[in-house]
C-alpha cells in the first residue's frame, strides 16, 4: 500500500507536469462541450424533448469522453517506463508488484477525477444546473468512477503488450468515438435501424442514461443496474487479463 | 567455503527455439568487481535478469548472497540492485526526485539528506533541481548508478554501464565504478568492451554461445593464451587519445 502511494504521487507528478495530458483530458472535452451546446444545441432543442436542457442532456456523454482520451496515457506511462527501463528497476526492486499497476490505476482515477470536476464546473457557469440531491450526486460520481477504474485496467492491457508508443494509445481513438454512437448528444430514435440496435445496446448509453437520470432527477433505476452491469463486467475481465499478462512477464 | 555473494550452476534459459544460456557456472566472490565479458547477444542482459528476478531460468540453480533467485525471490530483491542497460531514470522528474523516489521505495530513513549526499557524491548537485531528460548520457548514468546505490544493496548489477557514452562520460563512469570497488559492494558488470572489463574488474568471466568459456583473473586469463613476444613497434595514438588530449580529458586516464 505505501509503496502504492509513493508510485502514485511519482506518476501525478507526471499528469501535473505535462500540459499535454491535461489538455487532452479537460480542454479538448471542454472545447467538445462549447460546440455541442452553442453550435447544435440550439437545433438539438426540439429532438430532445422539453424538461432537459441541453446543456444537461449532453454533459453526461462529455464527462464519458474526457474520461476515454484521459486513459490513454494511463497506457503510454505504463509503455514508455516499460522502455526507459523503470518498470524493470522497479520490479527488481523489494516492492510489492501489484503496487506497480494499481499506483498507475489509482493516478488514472485521480486525474480522471480532476477532469470530470473541471468539466462539471465549467458545465455550471454554461447553465448546468442539476434537481439532484447528495446521494444521486454520490451515485453518479460512483458510476463514473467504476467506469474509469474499468477503463483503466483496459488501458493496462496496450501498456504492457505495446510495441510502439502509438500502439499503446490506438485502442482508446474507438472508446473516445463511442459516446457519438449512443443517446449522448441525440436521442437514438432517428437513427438507422441497425445503428439504432447498436446504439441502444452499447455500454455508453446505459452508463449516460444512468448519469443523466440521477443529475435531472428523473428515474433511471434500470439504466443503473444496467450501467453497474458493464462497468464491474469490464472491470473484471480487464482486470484478470492485465493480471495474467503481468505474470507473463516473468 | 568461500563467500560468495553471486553463485550460478548450469544455469540454463531459452526464448521459445532460441537456446541463450546453454548452462552457465558463474561465481562471484563478495566484495569484488566481476566483469562478465562477451559480444551482443551473448546473453549478458538474459544472466542479469536471471539474477536480478526479472525472468526465470529454465534450468540450473541461481542465488544472491545465499538466497535462491527462484524460491527467495523476495529476499535477493531486498539485496540487490540493477541498473539496466539504458538508463532507467524518470526524465520527468529531476535528479534530486528521482534519488528521493528511490530511497522512499526503499524505506531508507531520511530521503532528503541521502539524495543530498548521493548528488554531492555524483557530482549532480549542480543538476539536481533540472529535470533528468535534460540530462547529458553520462550524467543520466551517474544518476542511475546513484539511484542503485540508494540503500546501500550488497550486490549491484551493472548492465553494459557505459555503452552509448562517449569516451569522456565513460572515464567518468569508470572513476565512479573503481570508487565504489573496496567499499564492501559486490559488483557484477557486463560488458562487450575489453578494455573496461581490464580497467575495472578484479575477475573476468568470458560468455560465449550460451557458456562460460573462460573465467578467472586477467593475470590468469593471459596465462591461458601464447606467451607474450616482444616486439618493437612505434605507438601511434589511438584516436581516442587524440580526442581526450584535445578536450583535455587526459589526465583522468591515469
Amino acid at each position: 500500500m505505501k509503496h502504492t502511494f509513493i508510485l502514485f504521487g511519482r506518476q501525478m507528478r507526471h499528469f501535473l507536469r505535462s500540459p499535454d495530458t491535461i489538455i487532452t483530458a479537460t480542454v479538448i472535452p471542454v472545447g467538445m462541450m462549447l460546440l455541442f451546446v452553442y453550435v447544435f444545441g440550439g437545433a438539438m432543442k426540439t429532438s430532445i424533448g422539453a424538461g432537459v436542457s441541453y446543456v444537461n442532456y449532453q454533459l453526461p456523454g462529455i464527462l464519458l469522453m474526457a474520461i476515454s482520451s484521459g486513459i490513454s496515457y494511463t497506457a503510454v506511462r505504463l509503455f514508455t517506463d516499460i522502455q526507459k527501463g523503470m518498470f524493470a528497476r522497479l520490479r527488481s526492486m523489494s516492492i510489492a508488484k501489484a503496487a506497480i499497476l494499481w499506483s498507475n490505476v489509482l493516478t488514472t482515477l485521480v486525474s480522471g477525477a480532476i477532469s470530470v470536476i473541471v468539466i462539471v464546473l465549467v458545465a455550471l457557469v454554461m447553465g448546468f444546473r442539476s434537481s439532484a440531491g447528495l446521494l444521486a450526486w454520490l451515485a453518479a460520481a460512483g458510476l463514473l468512477l467504476l467506469f474509469t477504474l474499468a477503463l483503466s485496467w483496459l488501458a493496462i492491457i496496450p501498456g504492457l503488450t505495446a510495441k510502439s508508443v502509438e500502439g499503446s494509445y490506438t485502442f482508446s481513438y474507438p472508446l473516445m468515438f463511442l459516446p457519438f454512437l449512443s443517446s449522448a448528444f441525440v436521442p437514438t430514435a432517428t437513427m438507422p435501424a441497425a445503428l439504432r440496435m447498436f446504439a441502444e445496446h452499447q455500454p455508453v448509453t446505459s452508463i449516460v442514461e444512468a448519469v443523466r437520470g440521477l443529475l435531472n432527477g428523473q428515474p433511471a433505476e434500470r439504466e443503473i443496474w444496467i450501467a453497474l452491469a458493464w462497468c464491474v463486467g469490464l472491470a473484471v475481465t480487464a482486470y484478470a487479463l492485465a493480471r495474467r499478462i503481468y505474470k507473463r512477464f516473468s | 567455503m568461500p563467500d560468495f555473494a553471486i553463485q550460478t550452476e548450469n544455469l540454463r534459459k531459452s526464448f521459445k527455439e532460441n537456446e541463450v544460456l546453454k548452462g552457465v557456472d558463474l561465481a562471484v566472490l563478495r566484495g569484488e568487481i566481476f566483469a562478465l565479458l562477451g559480444s551482443n547477444g551473448a546473453g549478458k542482459t538474459t544472466t542479469v535478469n536471471i539474477l536480478s528476478t526479472l525472468l526465470k531460468p529454465n534450468g540450473g540453480t541461481a542465488s544472491v548472497c545465499g538466497f535462491d533467485v527462484v524460491r527467495q525471490a523476495g529476499r535477493v530483491r531486498g539485496s540487490i540492485s540493477l541498473t539496466g542497460q539504458f538508463s532507467a531514470v524518470d526524465g520527468m522528474l529531476t535528479g534530486r526526485e528521482n534519488i528521493v523516489l528511490i530511497a522512499k521505495l526503499r524505506g531508507v530513513p531520511h530521503p532528503k539528506k541521502t539524495a543530498e549526499r548521493s548528488l554531492e557524491r555524483f557530482g549532480l548537485t549542480q543538476a539536481a533541481d533540472c529535470r533528468a531528460d535534460t540530462y547529458s548520457g553520462g550524467m543520466a548514468r551517474r544518476l542511475d548508478i546513484a539511484m542503485s546505490l540508494v540503500g546501500d544493496p550488497a550486490v549491484i548489477f551493472l548492465d553494459e554501464p557505459t555503452t552509448g557514452l562517449d569516451p569522456e562520460a565513460r572515464l567518468a563512469v569508470w572513476e565512479t565504478i573503481k570508487e565504489l570497488a573496496g567499499g564492501g559492494v559486490t559488483i557484477l558488470l557486463t560488458t562487450q568492451y575489453l578494455e573496461e572489463a581490464e580497467q575495472l574488474a578484479d575477475r573476468i568471466a568470458i560468455l560465449h554461445g550460451g557458456k562460460i568459456i573462460a573465467n578467472g583473473t586477467l593475470e590468469e586469463l593471459k596465462k591461458l593464451f601464447p606467451p607474450a613476444k616482444i616486439e618493437y613497434i612505434e605507438k601511434q595514438p589511438t584516436l581516442e587519445e587524440v580526442f581526450l588530449a584535445i578536450i583535455g580529458g587526459e589526465g583522468q586516464r591515469q
